[in-house]
C-alpha cells in the first residue's frame, strides 16, 4: 500500500470537456493516474488522446470538469487562483516541446527567470543559473542567445530553467520531439541524471519510443483514458508489456 | 521582471524601432501642426501684443478684431479720459497706405499712428535706430521684414526714403515687430503724420489705448469705460483672443489644421497601436510560458505597461526633439520668425500619445490576460 507522501500526483476519475452542446468534446473520460516521487513517469499515447490536456490539468494550467486531483498531497481546487499560481511557481517546473525560451535573454538569464519571478535578486539568480548550466555542460554558452544555440543546447537550457528553483514536480511535454535521436538521447540522459531525485516526480509526455527505457513507469492513454500502466524495470510488475514490445507498438 | 520586459521589447530591433518611430512620427506631426496653427493664430494679434505701453483698448462697439475697425469720433478720446480710473488715454491710428521706394518697389503696408506727444504705442524692440526719432517730421519706423520686402537685397540702413500718398518720408528706425498674419511691412509714425500719409477722412481715430490708475485692474477699467461711454473696451489679452476667435470662426484655417491633426492622431494611433499589439501577439507564447512558470497576471500587466510606456516615452522624446529642431530652423528664417514650439502643443501631444499608448496597452493586456497558460503546451 502506497502512502500519500510517496505519491507525486494522484488523479481519480478526472474528466475534461471542451465546448458545449453539439460542439462538446470530451478530452478526458475519467482518468486514473498516479506518479511516485523519485520516479520518471512516462505518459504515452497517440495524438489527440488527451495527454497534453492531462498534464495541463496536473500543472494547474487548466481546470478539470470532474474528478479528484492531488498534487504533492494538495488539492489544487482548495487553493485561490493566486495561491495556485504561487504553488505552481514554487513546486512545478516545465519543459516544453518548442523550448519556449525568451529569445531576447541569454541562456543564463532564461534559466534565472523562475528565480527572479519568485523575487530573487537578478545577479544572484543569474549566478545560480550559470552554475546549473555548467553542471549541464553549457558553461561556455551561458551568455549566448537561444537563437545561437543548437536544438539540443536549447533544450538543455530549458531543462535548467525547469530545475533551477528545485521544484517537486517536473512536467515535460515531448522534450525530444524537436530533436534528432542523438540530441534526444542526451536530453533524456540529463533528465534522468539531474531531474530524477528523491522527493521529486517527473512526468514526461512523449511519442518517442526510443527513450522508453528511461521510464520507471509508462502510462498508456487512448481516447481520453489510461488504458494500461507498465513498469518496465520492475520484475514484480504484473503487466506483460516490455519496452521492446512498446517500442514496436509506438514505432 | 522589468529587465525581462525591456529585453523582450528591444530584442526584435526591427519591431522596436518601428514602434518608436511610429510614435515619434505621430509626436512630430502633432506638435508641428498644433504649434504652427497656434503661431499663425497669434500672428493675427501681433500689433496688439506689440503695444506694450497700454493695457486697455477702446474701440467702436462694431469693431470685432484688429483688421476690421470703425473709426471713433475725436471726442471719444475726451470721454474716455474722463472715466474715473483712467491714468492716461491716447489715440492710435491704423491704416493701410501703399508705400513706394525710389526704385519703384511698392507694397501695401500697415501704418500705425501713435500719440504725437507721448509716443505711447511705439515699437520697443529696435534693430536699428531709435523710436524716439519719430518726433522728426515725415519720419517712420519700418519693421525688419518689411524693410527687406521694400528694399530686397539691400543691407539694413537708416535714411532710406519712401513715398506715401505724395509724401516723402524718411526711415529713422528699423524695428523687430512681431510678424503679421499677412506678410506686409509694418510702419510706425506719429498720429498726425499717419492721417496725412493715408489721406484725410472725416473720422480717423481707429483705437484709443489707455492705462488704468495704479490699483485698478484692466478688467475693472474696461467695464467702467463701457459703462460711461458705451464704447467697446477690451484688455490687451481679451482683444488678442477676439482676433484669434474671429479667424477661427471666419476662416478655413482651423478646419485645414484640424484635419491634419486628426489624421496625425488616427495614423499615429493606428500605426503605433497596431505595431505594439502585434508585438504582444508575437510574444504571446513567451507570455504564456511566463504564466506557466508562475508569473502573476499583475506582473504581466506591469511588464506590458512598462514596454508600452518605454516605447511611448522614447518615441515622444524623439518626436519632440525633431519638432524642436524644426522650429529652431524656422525661427532663423525671416518669413517664419517668432514661430516657436509651444509648450501647450507639447503638453497636448503628450496627452494624445499617452492615450494612444494606453489604448494599445489595454488591447495587449486583454490578450495576455485571457491567454490560457496551457496554450504553451500546444506546439
Amino acid at each position: 500500500m502506497r502512502t500519500e507522501d510517496q505519491l507525486g500526483v494522484s488523479c481519480r476519475g478526472v474528466r475534461k470537456q471542451f465546448g458545449s452542446g453539439d460542439a462538446r468534446v470530451e478530452a478526458l473520460r475519467g482518468v486514473d493516474f498516479e506518479t511516485r516521487v523519485g520516479e520518471l513517469s512516462f505518459l504515452v499515447g497517440p495524438s489527440g488522446c488527451g495527454k497534453t490536456t492531462l498534464i495541463s490539468i496536473i500543472a494547474g494550467l487548466l481546470d478539470r470538469t470532474d474528478g479528484e486531483l492531488l498534487v504533492l498531497g494538495t488539492r489544487l481546487d482548495d487553493l485561490s487562483p493566486r495561491d495556485r499560481i504561487l504553488f505552481r511557481r514554487r513546486n512545478l517546473g516545465f519543459i516544453f516541446q518548442q523550448f519556449n525560451l525568451l529569445p531576447a535573454l541569454t541562456a543564463a538569464e532564461n534559466v534565472a527567470v523562475p528565480l527572479i519571478a519568485a523575487g530573487m535578486n537578478r545577479r544572484r539568480a543569474t549566478d545560480q543559473s550559470k552554475a546549473l548550466l555548467a553542471e549541464l555542460g553549457l558553461a561556455d554558452r551561458v551568455d549566448f542567445l537561444p537563437a545561437t544555440l543548437s536544438g539540443g543546447q536549447q533544450q538543455r537550457v530549458a531543462i535548467a530553467r525547469a530545475l533551477i528553483h528545485e521544484p517537486r514536480v517536473v512536467v515535460c511535454d515531448e522534450p525530444t520531439a524537436a530533436l534528432d535521436h542523438r540530441s534526444g538521447e542526451a536530453v533524456m540522459q540529463l533528465l534522468a541524471a539531474h531531474a530524477v531525485q528523491p522527493g521529486r516526480t517527473v512526468i514526461v509526455v512523449t511519442h518517442d519510443s526510443r527513450v522508453f527505457h528511461y521510464a520507471h513507469s509508462i502510462a498508456h492513454m487512448d481516447d481520453g483514458r489510461i488504458v494500461n500502466v507498465t513498469r518496465p524495470n520492475d520484475t514484480s510488475s504484473t503487466t506483460t508489456d516490455h519496452p521492446s514490445e512498446l517500442q514496436e507498438h509506438y514505432a | 521582471m522589468n529587465f525581462v520586459a525591456l529585453r523582450m521589447l528591444t530584442g526584435d530591433r526591427a519591431k522596436y524601432f518601428g514602434l518608436v518611430f511610429a510614435i515619434a512620427f505621430c509626436t512630430f506631426l502633432l506638435e508641428n501642426q498644433t504649434s504652427i496653427f497656434a503661431n499663425i493664430m497669434r500672428r493675427t494679434a501681433s500689433q496688439i501684443l506689440d503695444v506694450t505701453d497700454a493695457e486697455v483698448w477702446v474701440m467702436d462697439p462694431q469693431t470685432e478684431y484688429w483688421d476690421q475697425t470703425k473709426a471713433l469720433e475725436d471726442t471719444d478720446l475726451v470721454r474716455v479720459r474722463g472715466v474715473r480710473g483712467v491714468q492716461w488715454a491716447v489715440r492710435l491710428f491704423k491704416g493701410n497706405p501703399v508705400a513706394r521706394t525710389l526704385d519703384g518697389n511698392f507694397d501695401v503696408s500697415y501704418l500705425i499712428g501713435i500719440d504725437d506727444a507721448t509716443l505711447a504705442g511705439a515699437p520697443r524692440h529696435m534693430v536699428l535706430g531709435s523710436w524716439e526719432r519719430l518726433r522728426e517730421p515725415d519720419s517712420v519706423v519700418v519693421d525688419q521684414a518689411g524693410y527687406l520686402l521694400l528694399f530686397p537685397g539691400k543691407p539694413l540702413a537708416l535714411g532710406g526714403t519712401l513715398e506715401m500718398n505724395d509724401h516723402r518720408v524718411s526711415i529713422v528706425g528699423i524695428s523687430d515687430a512681431l510678424p503679421l498674419f499677412a506678410s506686409l511691412p509694418i510702419m510706425h509714425t506719429r498720429y498726425s503724420e499717419a492721417v496725412n500719409f493715408l489721406g484725410r477722412e472725416r473720422t480717423q481715430l481707429s483705437f484709443i489705448i489707455a492705462r488704468p490708475d495704479p490699483g485698478l485692474t484692466p478688467q475693472e477699467l474696461t467695464a467702467r469705460i463701457h459703462e460711461a461711454t458705451g464704447l467697446r473696451a477690451r484688455t490687451t489679452e481679451e482683444f488678442m483672443w477676439d482676433c484669434i476667435k474671429y479667424y477661427i470662426q471666419h476662416t478655413g484655417i482651423p478646419v485645414n489644421f484640424g484635419i491634419t491633426i486628426g489624421v496625425a492622431i488616427i495614423v499615429g494611433a493606428v500605426v503605433a497601436g497596431q505595431t505594439f499589439y502585434l508585438f504582444t501577439i508575437d510574444n504571446l507564447k513567451q507570455f504564456g510560458a511566463l504564466k506557466a512558470i508562475g508569473v502573476t497576471n499583475w506582473r504581466l500587466v506591469g511588464m506590458i505597461l512598462l514596454q508600452a510606456f518605454t516605447a511611448g516615452a522614447l518615441g515622444f522624446a524623439l518626436g519632440t526633439g525633431l519638432a524642436a529642431t524644426f522650429f529652431e530652423i524656422m525661427l532663423r528664417q525671416l518669413a517664419t520668425r517668432h514661430t516657436v514650439l509651444m509648450w501647450q502643443s507639447v503638453a497636448l501631444t503628450a496627452g494624445c500619445i499617452l492615450f494612444v499608448v494606453s489604448v494599445a496597452s489595454l488591447l495587449s493586456i486583454r490578450r495576455v490576460l485571457v491567454l490560457e497558460p496551457a496554450a504553451v503546451f500546444r506546439a
